[in-house]
């Protein structure tokens, strides 16, 4: 079994995907779709990394991951965030609230297999 | 050096072109010819009726030889050198440089005045783009998408087998999304389109611009709702629906009609501006003399029929939250289209001490700053009850100093127009960085 990525997310077209491509790399991956209860995903399935959408409903991705930082379980859980927009400021919030990586959409698959596995130490 | 300085440039330039000597124009007008060569170049004034003496040997009208035509290209060299204050030196004398090229002055001024346009524009679609929720809704849509286009089609694209039931999903997943793609490219398309017409019948304007656009056509005055005929808000509002404005805007033009009517029964037009001449357009002695609140008066003083070439009036209102519910624009003093305005604004000082009359010069940030005096009140906008939080309604009238009158023994407080576009360094009231520091 490979590593468990958990990919939060709300656009099903995107969430089938990268679910293919990581899968296809050897990943195992979840998904979770609303900001609300993200949280709560996160410890019951207590992935080895996070995949993370800023524009969710119900609940930014960036307060998601202020409150997974300030959990000592989670605090140093690798976290890549992933924003339809590509402003200063986001990628500034990101790395203030401790994302471990940033990108932007559109991203391409080599992109994101390629961050993973850096993600995860290979 | 004085204007007027501009004036030895042409006379010495239309000299030269119908080839007259200095010293043969000086004896004719009656000065010795050292004295013309100063006027020549602008180190003495001229003016009277050597200036039409000249004029006349020179066959060419003195109006034209003096500074009046120029006077305004001057200011706007003026105007263009001050945004450059560390070659101030350098640009001290506008005067000799039109005079001696009108030509490269003209075009420097005219691009001068292109840059200042292109600013505002600049200010304006920056605003809509930070803050205008369905522009940023419609980015949000066709960026998803996109992304899931090119991540299936990549899928498809690359080689290796994939499982025949994977490959029909994302063919329909293709399908699916290039369908929604077609649509909110298409809804964004329009929206812009809506948005550079600056018309309102497009249906994705937001209802307070429908009124503002059909207020602004008018000025802030409706005659209609004037006189003693008895003022007819269902006859204008009938008027508004037959220009198929939206049902919502419709809503809130009956309320703001419904104020106007009242307010124009409370303070009749022509009483209203016989007491302005009589005691002045003090907010405060007017609203003595008419019986009525503040608020009030300053939404009159904002209504009244502008006389021409005079100075508009601008008038800004908010609700408890701060939210901008009525905002008559006036030129120099920027009001966030979307999201909140600057929090030193009187408006939101009124707010924080209802009843508690508020006047203060202001200027906002800019190039060349106005100042404008504010009037700003805050009052109950809900009767008192136990049971319900209260309710207030700030007003803020926005005169500028040529209508107000200037009283330089007040101090100006700097204020801006929304945090995204003001520039000012160190505000204590920053809430978030501005794009004009901090870049996008």
């Amino acid at each position: 079994m490979g590593k468990r990525v958990l990919l939060i997310e709300d656009e099903p077209n995107i969430i089938e995907a990268i679910r293919f491509v990581l899968s296809r790399a050897g990943y195992a991956v979840d998904t979770h779709s609303d900001g609300s209860t993200a949280l709560d995903a996160i410890r019951v399935k207590s992935p080895d990394m996070v995949i993370l959408d800023v524009m969710l409903p119900n609940r930014s991705g960036f307060d998601i991951l202020r409150d997974l930082r300030a959990c000592e379980g989670t605090a140093l859980l690798p976290v890549l965030m992933l924003t339809a927009r590509g402003q200063k400021k986001d990628r500034e919030m990101a790395e203030r609230y401790g994302a471990s990586r940033y990108m932007t959409k559109p991203f391409s698959n080599a992109e994101m297999v390629s961050s993973v596995a850096d993600l995860l130490g290979g | 050096m004085q204007r007027s300085g501009l004036t030895g440039s042409r006379i010495r330039e239309r000299r030269m072109q119908i080839g007259l000597r200095q010293s043969a124009l000086a004896r004719t007008v009656g000065i010795s010819a050292s004295y013309l060569n100063l006027i020549e170049h602008n180190k003495r004034r001229i003016a009277g009726k050597l200036l039409i003496a000249i004029g006349r040997e020179l066959n060419i009208d003195p109006n034209l030889l003096s500074d009046g035509a120029e006077g305004t290209l001057v200011e706007a060299l003026r105007e263009a050198a001050s945004g450059l204050a560390e070659r101030a030196e350098d640009l001290a004398r506008p005067e000799d440089f039109a005079g001696r090229f009108p030509g490269w002055a003209g075009l420097l001024a005219a691009q001068h005045h292109r840059i200042v346009a292109l600013e505002h524009t600049a200010e304006a679609l920056t605003d809509r783009l930070t803050h205008d929720p369905q522009l940023a809704a419609s980015m949000h849509e066709v960026l998803s998408v996109v992304t899931a286009i090119r991540s299936t089609a990549a899928i498809l694209a690359e080689p290796g087998e994939i499982d025949a039931d994977w490959q029909k999903r994302f063919h329909r997943n293709l399908y699916e999304d290039s369908r929604r793609l077609a649509e909110s490219s298409q809804a964004l398309v329009e929206y812009l389109d809506t948005a550079s017409d600056g018309g309102s019948e497009g249906g994705l304007t937001l209802p307070q611009e429908e009124l503002e656009s059909w207020l602004e056509r008018s000025d802030y005055h409706i005659a209609e709702l004037e006189g003693n005929g008895g003022a007819d808000v269902n006859g204008v509002l009938a008027v508004l629906e037959r220009q198929r404005v939206s049902s919502a805007a419709l809503v809130l033009a009956a309320s703001y009609l419904s104020r106007y009517a009242a307010d124009a029964k409370a303070m009749p037009l022509a009483a209203f501006q016989f007491a302005m001449t009589e005691i002045g357009q003090d907010p405060a002695v007017l609203a003595t003399r008419f019986g009525c609140d503040l608020a009030a008066v300053f939404r009159r003083l904002a209504s009244l029929p502008r006389r021409a070439g005079a100075a508009r009036i601008g008038l800004v209102e908010c609700d408890s939250s701060g939210t901008l519910t009525v905002r008559k624009p006036v030129e120099g003093f920027s009001l966030p289209r979307f999201g909140a305005a600057c929090p030193l604004w009187p408006l939101y000082q009124a707010l924080g001490r209802p009843m508690t009359p508020i006047r203060m010069r202001v200027a906002q940030a800019g190039r060349n700053p106005t100042i404008y005096l504010a009037y700003a009140i805050s009052q109950p906008a809900t009767r008192p009850n136990f049971d319900l939080p209260q309710m207030f309604h700030a007003t803020m009238l926005i005169l500028p100093e040529d209508v107000a009158g200037r009283d330089d023994s007040q101090p100006v407080l700097p204020i801006g127009s929304s945090c995204r576009i003001c520039p000012r360094a160190d505000c204590a009231a920053r809430r978030e960085p501005s794009i004009l520091t901090d870049g996008f």
